[in-house]
């Protein structure tokens, strides 16, 4: 199971940077990647809530939070990361150029997002003490790429 | 002629004198130790609060690899390169061989046991206000953790900041074991004091520092620039941040910021070290935050 998310998470990146895009292309990716992220925050919004007792935890609230945050991570990335879609290039994005120049390790840290939040999903509705031990492995998956590759603010 | 020169030579000598006497290593007193009993399960909290793994482990190390003190991350500063030593029990290459004395008089005064001063990348001059009785506890826990073999790396620091002996003068401008943040506070938020300004060290990096690296405590936790990089380390007085007391706890404790973005760099090893203690005290923590003056 571990091994199947890691292998597709590997295959979602096996195209990343190949061909030429156009600038409306370029704009239409970063659009559509920063709408993952925004995904991807909305669905972990209730999940720290939960942990953090602003809510009531809530075991099918948590499931299906974690479950949307696991599918996200699947989704096919290569069309996402066209080269010239930094921001030494354009406006509006805070991608790094240093994506481009290890797309190895960006797709691992993509793969190992897709681990933790693998883990989270199997017990997120098992209880808000599973919810909280696993929370926290995400949170240091999102920060190991954003680290390297997101420009500061 | 004569007259002068032997003036001269007792003024330098004199003058050398004082700064031989005024650089000299101050360690505790005889007897500060006596009666404490080292208890491995309190020195365990002391060394999660103390953040000791977030640069003596291994850069990479998750989990109980945290553990293993072996050393080796590198810290560049303006002054120089810094290399971890290994601290772990390891009698050879770590310290091991340490009596309770020896430990204390590093972490709380920041002299070696052959009496020599250690450069203030390690953070003794915040652990200077910890109780001597913290030290005895972190001694005992951290003499139940694996040993590590791994030689340690020569410091790369230039002249004159190399000599160690000019550290005993700038530890007296700046090694001060009195609180920063005084007045009426609450008991949960001295309690956070405790931990923010002795063990955790946060001033460290989130306080601006002088031309003598000393912190500058007029502006305490106003933000600093990074010494290894070129990110600005955030300012965290309610100028700057306005996260509730339970917003700054939850932060401590899983490194989501309100807004669910995540800690970055190396709060991300100081959030997982933090993570280990009591809520309470994370808690704490938070109150002392939100007691800090504004400062820009």
């Amino acid at each position: 199971m571990k091994f199947a998310r890691i292998a597709a998470a590997t295959l979602a990146f096996a195209a990343l940077g190949a061909g030429a895009a156009t600038a409306d292309d370029i704009e239409t990716a970063v659009e559509a990647r920063q709408g993952q992220f925004k995904l991807f925050s909305f669905n972990i919004g209730p999940l720290v809530e939960m942990a953090q007792g602003d809510i009531e935890y809530d075991a099918d609230t948590a499931t299906t939070a974690a479950e949307n945050l696991a599918k996200v991570t699947t989704l096919q990335q290569d069309r996402l990361w066209p080269e010239g879609s930094d921001t030494e290039s354009i406006d509006d994005t805070r991608a790094l150029p240093a994506i481009w120049e290890d797309l190895d390790d960006f797709a691992d840290k993509h793969a190992a997002l897709g681990e933790a939040t693998a883990e989270l999903e199997m017990v997120a509705g098992d209880g808000l003490d599973e919810l909280r031990g696993a929370i926290g492995a995400v949170g240091n998956a999102c920060s190991a790429c954003h680290d390297d590759y997101r420009e500061e603010q | 002629m004569r007259r002068l020169a032997i003036a001269v030579v007792l003024v330098m000598g004199l003058a050398g004198g004082g700064y031989w006497g005024l650089s000299a290593p101050m360690p505790l007193p005889s007897g500060a130790l006596d009666g404490i009993e080292g208890d491995a399960e309190r020195g365990e909290a002391v060394f999660w609060a103390a953040g000791c793994a977030s640069c003596h482990s291994d850069g990479e190390a998750e989990d109980d690899e945290r553990l293993v003190l072996s050393g080796g991350q590198r810290f560049e500063s303006d002054f120089g390169t810094f290399v971890a030593p290994n601290i772990s029990p390891d009698p050879e290459h770590g310290i091991g061989g340490w009596s309770t004395e020896d430990f204390a008089n590093a972490m709380l005064r920041g002299v070696s046991p052959d009496g020599a001063h250690y450069f203030p990348a390690f953070p003794y001059t915040s652990y200077a206000k910890a109780d001597p009785e913290d030290a005895v506890h972190l001694k005992a826990f951290m003499d139940t953790l694996p040993e590590s073999d791994r030689a340690n790396e020569p410091n790369d620091v230039a002249f004159p900041f190399n000599i160690r002996r000019n550290i005993g003068i700038w530890k007296r401008l700046n090694l001060d074991t009195d609180w920063v943040i005084t007045g009426d506070l609450s008991d949960e938020a001295e309690r956070g004091r405790y931990l923010s300004e002795a063990l955790a060290h946060c001033a460290e990096c989130h306080t601006p520092r002088g031309a003598l690296g000393g912190l500058d405590t007029g502006r305490w936790m106003a933000g600093a620039e990074d010494p290894s990089g070129d990110d600005r380390i955030p300012g965290i007085t309610p100028a700057q941040l306005d996260w509730s007391q339970r917003e700054i706890a939850s932060y401590l404790e899983m490194g989501f910021t309100p807004d669910f973005d995540t800690a970055g760099g190396t709060m991300r090893a100081v959030v997982k070290s933090l993570a280990e203690l009591d809520q309470a005290d994370r808690d704490a923590m938070a109150a002392y935050v939100k007691e800090l003056p504004e400062a820009e």
